[in-house]
């Protein structure tokens, strides 16, 4: 008897991958200091359909080795499929992606928030309540130095928008394993 | 070396000229290095400063890389930038250097060079737009994994981002769609440079590198080294293809091919990338497990073998749709699960588990989920298996396999060609490609362009050796056919080369009928003129209730084409006349074409439609009223 003239009933659709429930993901990718790497990572992850939330470059203290931090939204599997793509760059010797491990994970804002005579008292207050620094006054507004998650960075955003941003950037998320274990040791050189 | 920059104003005096009016440059931060070197490179574009002595230039050494590489044929058209290296060409007599008339036509030469030897294919265009015409034919060669490097010069470094004359910024044109690209800036680079790109083409999964050249890099004098194969990869250290399936993967693979009733093997192109053809014979025979092909995948059996099914997906043979829908397991091989292949893959294959080998890692689960992935090359893991399966006899298959011969009767009876239209005078194309097939012993090479030609080849030609069937699959690129087979000629010149086009695709590329002629490069070309955009007329008739927009395209006097070129040509209406054009354009020493008028509006069925499963073909069409 041939499955296509069995009588049992027809099999569930095949799963479509990358159509599972999206979530936030950290990949660390680490990658040969050569010009135009940047451009690699950045044409790849737009060219295979996949929005980075944020991506930090930066040396690392081996010669020739960079090192990037992207967060992206996506399902797991579509997120591996990310990871498989970059190492296909030539460029690219390390993709770990850190969602599932512990890790210190921190971004660095500077927020420029209105601040008056009337206010600027209540606003710096406010602030070093959330462990924001005050890095500059000037008669019209401060600007707010702060680190720490995500999460941490969004709550001191929503926190002052009600005196006014006039100015935010943030670096986007760097990550690092808690505990001794490196992903740059693994590296085999 | 002074700058004469012009008379002073003509009625001038000294006396009533005041100095901030008098003569002023117009060189931007002029007096610094940049400015200077900008200057001298502007100067240098216009006329090359001085005879050059013969010493070591970057041209050179480009051609030492070159050779030692062992390229014995280049397919390019030259251009102001790439000027000092056809200064020296003619001192490398080793390499062929074959002038296309359209960059376009070089690339696919390249590639169809590449897909006929195995070796690495090489194309070179200058700046600009010789280096835009190239992109086609590299973006071709990166979907079909096809090895190849392609030059390119660019205006000289100083003068990068000031839109200077035919720049263009082609390293980030063809970033997407190479597997490496270069821009090198000095002459030192070119020979670590030119050693990585044909090691990153060749291993692995191939694909296309590009390199860059800018024109002072090509005229330095230099002492660089070539590197040796050990220094070049300690160079790409972020490179390192997976090539031995992983053990465990290889059991647990083995274990579902021990359990499997209704087993099915699925051959891609990654079979004749890996020359894994015999690896697959062995495999195939040792567990009596039946054969399907991509597209790509034909040639990774011969089609006379027993165990060989046929071609599958979206115009393949209904019995091998038919056989993938009803398997409880897939053995796919060096294949990537196109959707020309699995169609909708909700319903594809719905009683099967799958096991996927390949090369490269980001195919397995890209498409498809599957049950076992296995990371590595075709004839090794092919290997391996073959190794870890218990041996399955023929009879204990017997049921399966006669169910499966039974299917394939039927549907071979019922195609067009077995109840074609042919039989009744009427001039089909499923019948000239057969009788090309069969008139050079199936020992030819084939090379088709796209759409309903390509399909009716792949169909109807029958193949028996690997690398024999040549086709752009990925990219569909028409007007691949002419050019890919001029470099597939010269690629492999033992086997006799059919290029079988459409007349659409011919006329995308037939300047390069000038370079068959021109270099006596033996491609006989077989044109089926239906007079219209097949496959597009097809869709339209089919899907877009026949709604005929822009698919009937009038062409001109194929014979007198090719007789203006100096090629002779035979026109064909009537069935019986096939044999007898076949047989003098293969007495002909040199290229030759055929003018094939098929019958207009023939279809290449069964045909599955888009968003679609292979259990929806499409097996006749007599008209929506049916």
């Amino acid at each position: 008897m041939t499955p296509e003239t069995a009588a049992h009933a027809a099999p569930p659709p095949r799963a479509l991958p990358g159509s599972g429930e999206a979530r936030r993901h950290a990949l660390v990718v680490l990658v040969m200091d050569r010009p135009g790497v940047l451009n690699r990572v950045a044409s790849l992850m737009r060219a295979r359909n996949f929005n980075i939330d944020s991506l930090a470059v930066s040396r690392t203290d081996r010669e020739h080795v960079s090192r990037m931090t992207i967060t992206l939204h996506g399902d797991d599997v579509a997120v591996e499929q990310a990871a498989k793509q970059l190492y296909k760059l030539i460029d690219v010797l390390k993709v770990q992606d850190v969602t599932a491990d512990q890790v210190v994970e921190h971004e660095l804002a500077l927020i420029k928030v209105r601040a008056t005579d009337a206010n600027r008292a209540e606003v710096i207050k406010i602030v070093e309540l959330y462990k924001g620094r005050i890095v500059d006054i000037a008669p019209e507004s401060v600007i707010v130095e702060a680190t720490g998650t995500e999460s941490e960075i969004d709550a001191l955003v929503a926190l002052t928008r009600s005196y006014g941003i006039k100015e935010l950037v943030r670096t986007g998320a760097i990550v690092m394993l808690r505990g001794a274990g490196s992903i740059e040791e693994a590296l085999k050189l | 070396m002074t700058v004469t920059r012009g008379d002073p104003p003509a009625g001038g005096t000294t006396a009533d000229a005041r100095p901030e009016r008098g003569r002023r440059s117009h060189v931007p931060g002029e007096g610094s290095a940049t400015a200077v070197a900008v200057e001298q490179a502007r100067r240098a574009m216009l006329h090359d400063v001085r005879q050059r002595k013969r010493t070591r230039i970057g041209a050179d050494v480009l051609m030492e890389a070159l050779i030692r590489q062992g390229v014995d044929t280049m397919f390019s058209y030259p251009g102001g930038v790439i000027l000092p290296i056809y200064d020296i060409l003619g001192d490398y007599p080793e390499v062929r250097h074959i002038l296309v008339r359209h960059e376009q036509g070089g690339a696919h030469a390249a590639d169809g060079y590449a897909r006929a030897s195995g070796k690495v294919g090489v194309c070179m265009g200058t700046s600009g737009p010789g280096a835009t015409n190239l992109v086609t034919g590299i973006g071709t060669a990166m979907l079909d994994s096809v090895p190849m490097v392609a030059l390119t010069g660019n205006v000289a470094s100083p003068l990068l981002g000031k839109d200077a004359f035919q720049e263009i910024d082609i390293t980030g044109i063809t970033l997407p769609m190479t597997k490496h690209n270069y821009l090198v800036r000095h002459a030192d680079d070119i020979p670590r440079v030119v050693a990585e790109a044909f090691y990153i083409a060749s291993h692995g999964r191939p694909g296309p590198v590009h390199v860059d050249f800018t024109k002072d890099a090509l005229q330095q004098e230099t002492r660089a080294q070539h590197p040796s194969e050990e220094e070049v990869m300690a160079g790409l250290p972020g490179f390192r293809p997976t090539i031995e399936g992983h053990p465990k993967q290889i059991k647990t693979a083995a274990r579902e091919v021990a359990e499997a009733k209704r087993p099915l093997i699925l051959a891609g192109h990654g079979i004749l990338v890996a020359n894994a053809e015999e690896a697959l014979r062995a495999f195939a025979e040792k567990t009596q497990i039946p054969v399907a092909w991509s597209l790509l995948g034909i040639g990774a059996m011969d089609e006379d073998h027993p165990l060989a099914y046929g071609y599958m997906g979206m115009h393949g043979w209904k019995h091998v749709n038919r056989a993938i829908q009803s398997a409880d397991l897939l053995i796919a091989i060096g294949m990537r699960f196109d959707d020309r292949v699995t169609g909708s893959v909700s319903t594809y294959a719905p009683y099967a588990r799958i096991i996927h080998a390949d090369i490269d890692p980001a195919e397995i689960g890209k498409n498809v989920a599957v049950e076992v992935p296995i990371v590595g090359d075709a004839k090794r893991v092919l290997e391996a298996l073959t190794h870890a399966v218990h041996p399955v006899t023929r009879e204990a298959r017997a049921g399966y396999l006669d169910q499966l011969a039974a299917w394939r009767e039927e549907s071979e009876a019922t195609s067009w060609h077995g109840s074609g239209r042919w039989r009744e005078g009427v001039l089909t194309a499923d019948l000239v490609v057969e009788r090309i097939g069969e008139l050079t012993s199936h020992v030819g090479t084939y090379v088709a362009d796209v759409g309903q030609n390509q399909m009716w080849t792949a169909r109807y030609t029958k193949f028996k050796r690997p690398n024999s069937h040549i086709s752009s699959g990925g990219l569909g690129t028409m007007g691949y056919g002419v050019p890919a087979a001029m470099g597939a000629a010269l690629g492999n010149p033992d086997a006799e080369t059919w290029a079988i086009v459409g007349d659409g695709g011919f006329q995308m590329t037939s300047q390069e009928l000038m370079t068959l002629v021109a270099d006596r490069i033996p491609v006989k070309i077989a044109i089926l003129d239906n007079k219209k955009l097949g496959m597009i007329r097809q869709w339209q008739e089919i899907v877009y209730a026949g709604n005929f927009h822009s698919s009937h395209l009038p062409g001109p006097d194929f014979c007198k084409l090719a007789e203006a070129y100096g090629m002779p040509g035979w026109k064909v209406s009537r069935p019986e006349d096939v044999d007898g054009a076949i047989r003098a354009a293969q007495a002909t020493d040199g290229p030759a074409l055929i003018w094939f008028e098929t019958e207009e509006e023939q279809n290449v069925l069964p045909m599955m439609p888009a968003g679609k499963g292979l259990s929806d073909l499409i097996e006749t069409w007599g008209g929506p009223e049916e």
